[in-house]
């Protein structure tokens, strides 16, 4: 956890904090954005290069149609506006990883702009502004450590030079840490539903750098920002930020400034450090890239790609509140990825009863996932098996008692429904119906004023009875058997 | 053979016929270069594995009695801006003095599929930075017509090599004259297709919207012949058009009786030297005889053209050479201890002086709050200069200019003025910002026996009409 610095909860209440965030994500194209070279992450260094990455003298870039349809696809999720032309632009910096000494980028006219997600705060749904959304090549990487003369040399693999990225800025409109922490949340959640990216932070295919300020309460003018950077979980962006909010209103509290500057998060410490400012004092030199020619997405082009745009979480949450009769909550998580809710519709519509199949997702897998602390992905029962039950259920050939019994079987043996099932030896409920009828028989004995009520008039006794009965049977009746003899013999 | 002025078609059917081999051919001009270039200082490295292998190919074809394709057999050479697998490339420049590519230009690559030997690569102003060949880093090219004179620059070794018999033809580039100028100056045939018209992939870049890869060649028609196997669309160059090519060669023979030449005031002004004038004024009386209409037009931003060239194709190439660092090949300075020491010593070191002096200027012109006021202005210089063209282009088929303002100069006359040698490019860097075809063709000597270029401009992928223009008057020259 962060070591904030200690700053009285009525100072911190006077400030406000104001935080935009710049979230780098690598596509999922097979090959390079600018070359045909392999993307795959972990093959041997230096293996997935050619001219064009290596950048050596004379070779010239041509730009990958899918990672334009992938930056697209996003850019719509994201509700950006898309422009019909865009232009790339070189950023010039020297760095060894960066083998042409400029990064293809885009900058005055990008891709996409004006676009937004809806966050849930406390305070409500939330808009967050994105500002603008464009395609870039990713540098390679520097390795300073792992090799036997690591402390003289620095080893570069660019196997990762030219790998296609979109850069996605925010407005300055997220408030708090925890905001961040649901913005980037919501934003992952809906690149996966695209599918153009894997968003895995460890292989870091999501990066996030952080712009934050402070202003008194009611200022309308942004305090002087810095840059967090080297954050590699959403967990330590919101540390990162707490830390960083907490310094900036120590330092103005105790009457001093903010330096505009660029500072590394340090997970370890929980602080965070300014760069030496040598380090940050660049002037890019933007200018357009002459190798590539204009970017244009037209509308027939644009209309093309999205049509393999995916429903989106949001819309797919409410659709299955309505359809499925779910809670919000569950929704939530039944569509927490694309492939779950994928799972979970497609099980559901090959079950009988479609809502059944929700409730036992709802009643029965939830609380046993959350007892033993597992994600949804990681559950023993998967939909498929959670449909097969419910199948079973509506048929009549389990009880809801020994369905239960079955899932918590399944959690003991890790282990998929029907599997278990089988090694239960297909157990079904009793339709002997002669026991029954005794049971029944003995109910209605032992209950002669309800009995006369039904009989003057007054029907709905029968889920009285059938309550005793089932309670006499311990469960195992079935009980749309027992609904069934019992209408005959209270008929009498 | 008499291998002077061997033309492309003179030596193919002669293999071709079996009058000569190939390979007896590429033999003696290797054996001319062993005898005049040392005074001369044309090639840089020579190709000779490459070039007998594809020499025995061409024989072993002509043997069997198979047609020859276009270039079967021709020696050629190119210019050290472009890459070559396996063929040391350093662009005239001590950071590449180590440098092997593992690729091939487009240009080259197709050069040698329609059967061309590549003799070698050709001596270049480094990084193709100049207007004299004199800023090679490893030695200069001497004027085969004066040893005394510069070849002109930058492609100053290829014009050298065609003009001095070293090669049939040469391919050289051109970013603000590099072809014409030396063409000029030489006494050759220097063609500058439109921009987008040949690949530029492989060709390391110095302005990558200015540069162009074209022929150096003997006659017209040769040029016509290279720049058909050269032209036409490359995927590996986004830059290259999709644009038909024509039959450049079936297009010479066409009359250019009716055909409008204009005569624009904006290059016969201040600084054009009295004979070079006299003889582009008699080209243009011999065209007019020859049944062209001479029209005058106007071109009024022609003014602007040199200082928005040095503000373009220096920022573009603040950029381009930003990649020689000496991090993964090329030159790399000694006992460096830290990262910026090793970038700082590397580029010190391994550039040359007119090098540093544009990263510098373009890296100026590039910066924070001077990038309105120069490159921004200067690239508006570029769509009016553009404008001028097109107008003109609606009213005549051609422009007719000289190439240079002079006849070429001694050797380390304006080597400490780097402006007059700006300047030496006037009349041919306007071509390259507007990206139009531009051909130089011989148009007589001054008194001193010095080659003297007529410069041809066309519309936007009309090479044919320029080359046909060029091709008349050499015929009735």
């Amino acid at each position: 956890m962060a070591t904030t610095p200690d700053i009285s909860v009525a100072a911190r209440a006077r400030y406000e904090p104001v935080i935009g965030l710049e979230v780098h994500v690598q596509l999922l194209t097979a090959t390079k954005i600018f070359c045909s070279c392999s993307t795959r992450f972990g093959n041997p260094p230096n293996t997935n290069v050619c001219p064009v990455c290596l950048g050596l003298p004379g070779a010239l870039p041509v730009l990958n149609r899918k990672a334009v349809e992938f930056a697209v696809l996003a850019a719509a999720a994201l509700n950006c506006r898309i422009h019909e032309t865009s232009i790339f632009a070189r950023k010039n910096y020297f760095y060894p990883d960066l083998p042409k000494g400029y990064q293809i980028s885009q900058y005055d006219k990008p891709l996409a702009e004006f676009g937004g997600i809806e966050i849930k705060t406390a305070g409500g749904v939330k808009k967050i502004g994105i500002t603008r959304l464009h395609l870039e090549e990713d540098a390679g990487k520097s390795l300073h450590e792992g090799f036997p003369d690591s402390a003289e040399t620095t080893a570069i693999d660019l196997n990762r030079s030219g790998v296609p990225l979109i850069e996605i800025v925010s407005e300055p409109d997220i408030s708090s840490p925890d905001e961040a922490h649901e913005y980037l949340t919501r934003l992952k959640e809906i690149i996966l539903y695209t599918g153009v990216s894997d968003c895995n932070m460890e292989e870091g295919s999501l990066r996030c750098d952080a712009n934050v300020s402070v202003r008194p309460r009611g200022q309308k003018e942004f305090g002087t920002k810095t840059e967090v950077k080297n954050v590699n979980s959403f967990r330590f962006i919101r540390e990162a930020l707490q830390y960083e909010i907490g310094r900036h209103i120590g330092v103005l509290e105790s009457g001093g400034v903010i330096t505009q500057e660029t500072r590394l998060y340090n997970a370890n410490e929980g602080k965070t450090y300014g760069m030496r400012s040598k380090e940050q004092a660049h002037d890019y030199r933007y200018f357009p890239e002459p190798d590539l020619l204009p970017l244009v997405v037209d509308a027939k082009w644009k209309a093309e790609i999205l049509r393999n745009l995916p429903e989106l979480p949001e819309a797919r949450r409410q659709r299955m509140v309505a359809e499925y009769g779910v809670t919000d909550y569950d929704a939530g998580v039944l569509t927490a990825s694309r492939a779950l809710a994928d799972q979970f519709e497609a099980a559901a519509k090959a079950a009988k009863n479609p809502k059944r199949v929700a409730n036992l997702v709802q009643g029965e897998l939830m609380g046993r996932l959350k007892a033993k602390g597992l994600e949804i992905e990681q559950s023993p029962i998967s939909m498929q098996g959670v449909a097969a039950s419910a199948d079973l259920v509506e048929s009549g050939a389990i009880s809801g008692k020994m369905l239960k019994d079955l899932y918590d079987l399944c959690f003991e043996r890790g282990k998929d429904f029907p599997a278990v099932y089988e090694e239960a030896g297909r157990p079904e409920q009793s339709r002997d119906t002669s026991a029954l009828e005794k049971t029944i028989d003995e109910v209605i004995a032992a209950n002669p004023k309800q009995l006369e009520q039904y009989r003057a008039g007054k029907t709905t006794l029968i889920g009285f009875f059938v309550g005793q009965v089932m309670k006499a049977s311990k469960g195992q009746a079935n009980p749309q058997l027992v609904n069934e003899l019992l209408t005959k013999k209270l008929g009498g | 053979m008499e291998i002077k002025s061997l033309t492309i078609d003179a030596a193919r059917a002669a293999i071709q016929n079996c009058t000569i081999t190939a390979t007896a051919l590429a033999g003696s001009l290797y054996a001319k270069i062993a005898t005049d270039d040392p005074q001369i200082g044309a090639y840089l490295t020579l190709s000779k594995e490459r070039a007998l292998a594809k020499a025995a190919e061409m024989d072993a074809l002509a043997a069997k009695g198979e047609k020859l394709p276009p270039l079967g057999g021709v020696p050629v050479g190119v210019k050290d801006v472009m890459a070559t697998r396996g063929v040391r490339t350093t662009a005239g420049s001590k950071i590449l003095g180590n440098y092997i590519p593992p690729y091939d230009c487009t240009a080259v690559a197709r050069l040698e599929a329609a059967g061309a030997v590549v003799l070698g690569k050709l001596n270049c102003d480094e990084f193709a930075m100049g207007s004299s060949n004199e800023n090679s880093a490893w030695h200069p090219v001497h004027n085969p017509r004066d040893l005394s004179r510069v070849p002109g620059g930058s492609s100053g070794g290829s014009a050298a090599a065609v003009a001095a018999d070293m090669a049939v033809a040469a391919l050289g580039s051109d970013t603000g004259g590099s072809i014409r100028q030396p063409a000029s100056f030489c006494g050759v045939v220097g063609l500058m297709p439109t921009y987008g018209r040949v690949s530029r992939y492989g060709l390391i870049a110095f302005a990558s919207s200015l540069d162009h890869i074209g022929p150096l060649t003997k006659t017209v028609k040769d040029a016509a012949i290279v720049l058909q196997v050269i032209a036409g669309r490359d995927p590996m160059d986004s830059t290259s058009a999709a644009v038909a090519v024509p039959d450049y060669r079936g297009e010479l023979e066409k009359p250019v009786r009716g055909l409008k030449i204009g005569m624009a005031k904006e290059y016969f002004g201040e600084g054009l030297d009295r004979e070079v004038r006299a003889a582009i004024e008699a080209a243009i009386e011999k065209l007019a005889k020859l049944g062209c209409e001479v029209v005058p037009v106007s071109l009024p931003h022609t003014q602007y053209a040199v200082p928005a060239y040095y503000i373009v194709a220096t920022a573009e190439a603040s950029s381009n050479l930003a990649r020689f660092d000496g991090v993964r090949y090329g030159y790399r300075a000694d006992g460096v201890r830290t990262l910026s020491e090793m970038y700082r010593r590397s580029r010190d070191q391994g550039f040359g002086t007119e090098v540093k002096r544009r990263i510098m200027l373009g890296t100026y012109a590039l910066s924070a709050g001077y990038y309105d006021a120069y490159y921004l202005k200067a690239q508006r210089v570029r769509t009016l200069l553009t404008r001028d063209f097109e107008e003109a282009f609606q009213k005549v088929d051609a422009i007719v200019t000289p190439t240079s303002p002079t006849a070429a100069f001694k050797l380390g006359e304006k080597v400490d003025d780097p402006l007059a040698m700006y300047l030496a490019d006037i009349y041919t860097v306007t071509a390259d910002l507007a990206g139009i075809p531009g051909i130089s063709v011989p148009c007589g000597e001054t008194r001193e026996k010095l080659p003297i270029g007529l410069q041809i401009l066309g519309r936007h992928f009309d090479e044919a009409t320029i080359l046909r223009i060029a091709h008349a008057y050499e015929q009735a020259h």
